[in-house]
């Protein structure tokens, strides 16, 4: 089945070919129809080549205007910026790696939970759910986009954090936290708030963009590759599984990574239940920083080193999601591989 | 080539059109947003009687020097003063516009707001993560009669750099030795201990939810949104219940006569009857304005609130100076600016 | 033996099945929760002097101009953004698959999808905002312009995305008969593949759309704020989201719910055109069919 499934990552070689300009297929030099439609071609390839270079400059931009701004720490501190954890701007004391921790903590726990309820979503609305309900039920879990993040805040400020105090901190301390070497993770105060809390709110923020972007591509699995699989007994289950998951596989990860970049980057809904304290406790259940509600939090009053410490934590965000997405795309290739050996 | 000159040709004649439009009367402002509330409230008032919009946003007070600065406002407004040396090296001037207080507020079973009492030296200790427990004995011998918990104290400070954070810690600083060896005062500080809850809301917010916790807020948060409040004791010895008059009494028994540029933090004041954690926040201006025209219509608009603005101070819990204050700053305007 | 594989290859399904719907309902409650909590927080301040009042405190203050604000400036931000984004993500798919310029762009792509806001507002406020004072000196400075150039920054990368996943996607056979045909590259993009994927793309758009209208943090330093109405481009200009912001802080219980009622009214503005756009997308592809 495999083989005869094709890779929307690995389209076949013919595709390549395709940025030649059409005109030498329709070989007819002395035809105007032609000269104007490759000249067209050729404009339209560049003003595509452009757009697609505007994206370019703009992170470039953006990164480069980080790492002048944070010249001062970065450059001046060097790795004492990285490795230390005390962050102190009365003395002018810089570290970052509280708030590295703290990003790469909450946006693993965020993927943890979104990318199997999202697959589940997406299998849903995709297979099991009848056909009239599988729209609204779309938007609805699209709406969750749509609410803005200071709600999120908010939200789990009022209402999310005293549950979590109430009723599933005491839970996880007297259950997952009495056991050995994983226990301490869950070992805390009720408070409430802290990494998982944070963890949690990310991840239902970001459930939307990963279902949304299975949904739609679930659908466009062509309906004969399904239909053979049912006409040879397979369980819906097994046609996900098996025939939609693996046609589907470069965009579902697409998918993921724009969820991951959102969790990365997520600010005002990770401030008001993070705790913001400059700590690095092995507990889940206890406060912590990250770097984008470091920024949030102090840039408004930050002046001299301070601002150019906070601009640094910036620049480090951009390492930090290089660093990730480089890992997951390494990740990537070798289960590639594995498969194409298998 | 011509069709891209007539484009841009076109593009020039509606900008400035755009621009004809949006310079029509309006002064800006930016800065702390502890005044958001007063400034945007007389704002309203002046412009219905002079048609002239004051537009006062809140970006923090660092944002607030750092955007006169770089002259993209009219004014700035910050809870910190600067100092002569920086004031002198940018031409500019500054002076108080409104008064506030900053108030202890706790959390605690079977205490009532206003029933417990604080001295610097406690409040030190609490927030340096000395004092952990609540029924200990530099407590108790402020709470005479009052029966504490044996409960830890859960400590809650500001997580945004903030002028209240600045204020807090800079009365800290001025009544603990330890405290300003070990910590400091400034917008954001290196926390011994406790939380951090974003904005007046994110404290509050956990004070409210966390049992046996104290955190420190704006005073108006904490009367409209019920939140208990503790007593200081101030540097007369006194103890002193938080409210306006308390908070006037800061404003005139601070020695601004000797301050220059009004460059004087008013915590830990010495009137007998001053709440020690009193604070202001300071305007920002050129003395030689690059736009003079803006510049007259910032000290209208701050003459008139300093003057007639007072009612609708107090009727957002915020006090007005003094008015030999008030004297003093209209002095320090004609000799110090350019109109 | 095979009744034994059949029974438990129907009884993962079943299980499967079940997972998948009750992570279908867990999301939906959340968004009840969320919504709830909105609008019962929020009941108190919405009425007509919401969209009446301006946020300068005339009285109790409305959201009028940050409402029209916010509709100036998102209505410019997804204008900038979704057509560089769409040409963009087709460029990565459509010309640029496989080849090493492709991989790049579409990796630094990701990269700015999580470029804290704030960083990206800032930024702008370096490259729009300092020239334009400069320029200007000092008549114009911050405008709802560069706000919309900030949010366009925060859109884009989520377009760029979308666009290139969704034309992957379209079977090949659709490019194979389109130029067999000697239709030419531009035609088949736009005419053909751009709306065999139109869905996905609205998708992508409607999603940068809801991001980038709850930002706050990017505008602070671009469109700045405004206490006032503002409709020049060029003017400092209030939005929804900024509201929000100051009222929360406010120490007046009838502020928050202000902001409430405006996180609502945000709320209800991206679903409404996520409604609108999926209907009109619906009835176009029916009609061409």
């Amino acid at each position: 089945m495999k083989e005869g499934t094709p890779h929307s990552g690995g389209v076949p070689g013919f595709f390549t070919g395709l940025s030649m300009p059409i005109a030498t297929h329709v070989a007819d030099p002395g035809n105007d129809r032609s000269r104007i439609d490759a000249r067209n071609d050729a404009l339209f390839r560049g003003i595509l080549r452009v757009c697609a270079l505007l994206v370019l400059a703009a992170l470039l931009g953006a990164a480069l205007s980080t790492l002048w701004g944070g010249r001062e720490v970065l450059f001046g501190d060097g790795w004492h910026f990285l490795a230390s954890s005390q962050w102190n701007p009365v003395e002018n004391r810089y570290g970052a790696w509280a708030p590295i921790y703290g990003t790469l903590v909450t946006s693993l726990i965020a993927i943890v939970i979104a990318v199997p309820l999202s697959f589940g979503i997406a299998l849903c609305l995709t297979e099991v759910a009848p056909l009239w309900l599988r729209t609204p039920v779309a938007t609805a879990i699209e709406l969750l986009a749509a609410i803005p993040s200071i709600i999120y805040g908010m939200w789990g400020l009022f209402v999310f954090v005293p549950f979590m105090a109430a009723h599933v901190d005491p839970m996880l301390d007297s259950t997952l936290g009495r056991l050995p070497f994983v226990g301490a993770l869950f070992r805390g105060p009720p408070l409430g708030l802290g990494l998982l809390t944070a963890g949690i709110v990310l991840a239902i923020m970001i459930v939307p963009f990963i279902s949304s972007v299975m949904r739609e591509v679930f659908q466009t699995v062509p309906a004969r590759l399904k239909e053979s699989a049912y006409a040879l007994g397979s369980t819906t289950w097994e046609v996900v599984w098996d025939i939609v998951l693996p046609y589907t596989r470069q965009a579902v990860i697409g998918g993921i990574f724009l969820g991951l970049g959102r969790a990365l980057g997520e600010t005002m809904a990770v401030t008001f239940v993070l705790g913001n304290a400059y700590d690095l406790s092995a507990s889940l259940l206890m406060p912590g920083t990250s770097i984008s509600s470091s920024i949030a939090n102090e840039f408004n009053e930050a002046v001299g080193l301070h601002r150019s410490a906070l601009i640094a934590l910036g620049f480090l965000l951009f390492v930090v999601t290089f660093v990730v997405l480089l890992i997951a795309r390494r990740m990537l290739r070798s289960l590639k591989r594995k498969e194409g050996n298998a | 080539m011509t069709q891209f000159r007539r484009i841009a040709f076109a593009l020039g004649v509606a900008a400035a059109g755009f621009s004809a439009f949006a310079t029509a009367a309006d002064v800006t402002g930016a800065g702390s947003s502890f005044v958001y509330p007063v400034l945007s409230k007389w704002s309203a008032t002046f412009a219905e009687k002079t048609g002239n919009h004051v537009n006062y946003q809140s970006i923090g007070s660092g944002g607030g020097i750092a955007q006169i600065k770089a002259g993209t406002v009219d004014f700035g407004a910050s809870d910190k003063p600067l100092d002569a040396q920086e004031l002198g090296k940018f031409g500019l001037g500054q002076f108080p516009s409104v008064i506030g207080g900053i108030v202890p507020a706790y959390n605690i079973d079977g205490v009532e707001s206003g029933k417990l009492v604080l001295d610097g030296d406690a409040l030190a200790g609490i927030f340096l993560g000395k004092i952990t427990n609540w029924n200990d004995a530099a407590i108790a011998k402020l709470n005479p009669g009052l029966k504490l918990p044996d409960a830890k104290i859960t400590v809650v400070h500001r997580s945004d750099g903030s002028g209240t954070s600045f204020n807090f810690t800079n009365y800290l600083s001025k009544v603990s030795a330890d405290w300003k060896a070990k910590v400091g005062e400034g917008t954001a500080v290196e926390w011994p201990t406790g939380i951090g809850g974003k904005g007046n809301e994110g404290v509050s917010a956990y004070v409210k939810q966390i049992k046996n916790s104290i955190g420190y807020v704006e005073y108006a948060y904490a009367l409209k949104n019920n939140i208990g409040y503790a007593l200081m004791t101030n540097a007369a010895g006194k103890t002193i219940k938080p409210g306006n008059a308390a908070f006037q009494a800061a404003a005139a028994t601070a020695d601004w006569a000797h301050a220059a540029d009004f460059n004087l933090i008013m915590t830990n004041a010495p009137g007998a009857e001053a709440w020690p954690i009193t604070a202001t926040t300071w305007v920002i201006m050129y003395k030689q304005p690059k736009n003079a025209a803006n510049s007259k219509v910032v000290f209208d608009f701050f003459k008139w609130s300093l003057e007639h603005g007072q009612a609708q101070a107090l009727e957002l819990d915020y006090v007005p100076l003094p008015e030999a204050l008030v004297k003093q700053i209209e002095a320090y305007w004609q000799t110090q600016f350019k109109h | 033996m095979s009744a034994n594989v059949y029974r438990r290859r129907y009884a993962k399904n079943v299980v499967a099945q079940a997972l998948a719907s009750a992570a279908a309902l867990l999301a939906l409650m959340f968004l009840a929760w969320i919504l709830w909590v909105t609008v019962s927080r929020g009941v108190q301040a919405i009425g007509v002097s919401l969209f009446t009042k301006i946020t300068a405190y005339a009285d109790q203050g409305g959201l009028a101009n940050a409402i029209i604000g916010s509709l100036i400036i998102d209505a410019m931000a997804i204008a900038l953004c979704a057509p560089v984004g769409v040409l963009a993500g087709a460029y990565l798919a459509e010309y640029a698959r496989g080849t090493r310029m492709g991989e790049t762009i579409r990796f630094l792509n990701d990269i700015l999808l999580s470029a804290p806001s704030i960083v990206l507002g800032l930024f702008v406020y370096v490259i729009v905002v300092l020239p334009m004072t400069a320029a200007t000196n000092g008549s114009i400075t911050f405008s709802a312009l560069a706000g919309s150039i900030a949010l366009a920054l925060i859109g884009l990368p989520v377009i760029v995305r979308t666009t290139d996943e969704m034309l992957q996607l379209v079977p090949s056979t659709l490019r194979e008969a389109a130029l067999s045909l000697g239709i030419p590259q531009w035609k088949l993009t736009v005419q053909v593949l751009m709306r065999a994927a139109g869905s996905g793309i609205l998708t992508g758009v409607l999603l940068a759309l809801a991001r980038l209208a709850g930002e706050t943090a990017p505008l602070l330093f671009t469109a700045f704020g405004n206490n006032y109405t503002a409709l020049s481009p060029l003017a400092k200009m209030a939005s929804l989201p900024a509201a929000i912001y100051q009222y929360t802080n406010d120490p007046n219980p009838a502020m928050h719910a202000i902001a409430w009622a405006g996180a609502l009214l945000i709320t209800l503005f991206v679903l409404a055109l996520s409604l609108i756009a999926r209907a009109v997308f619906a009835r176009q592809k029916t009609s061409h069919e």
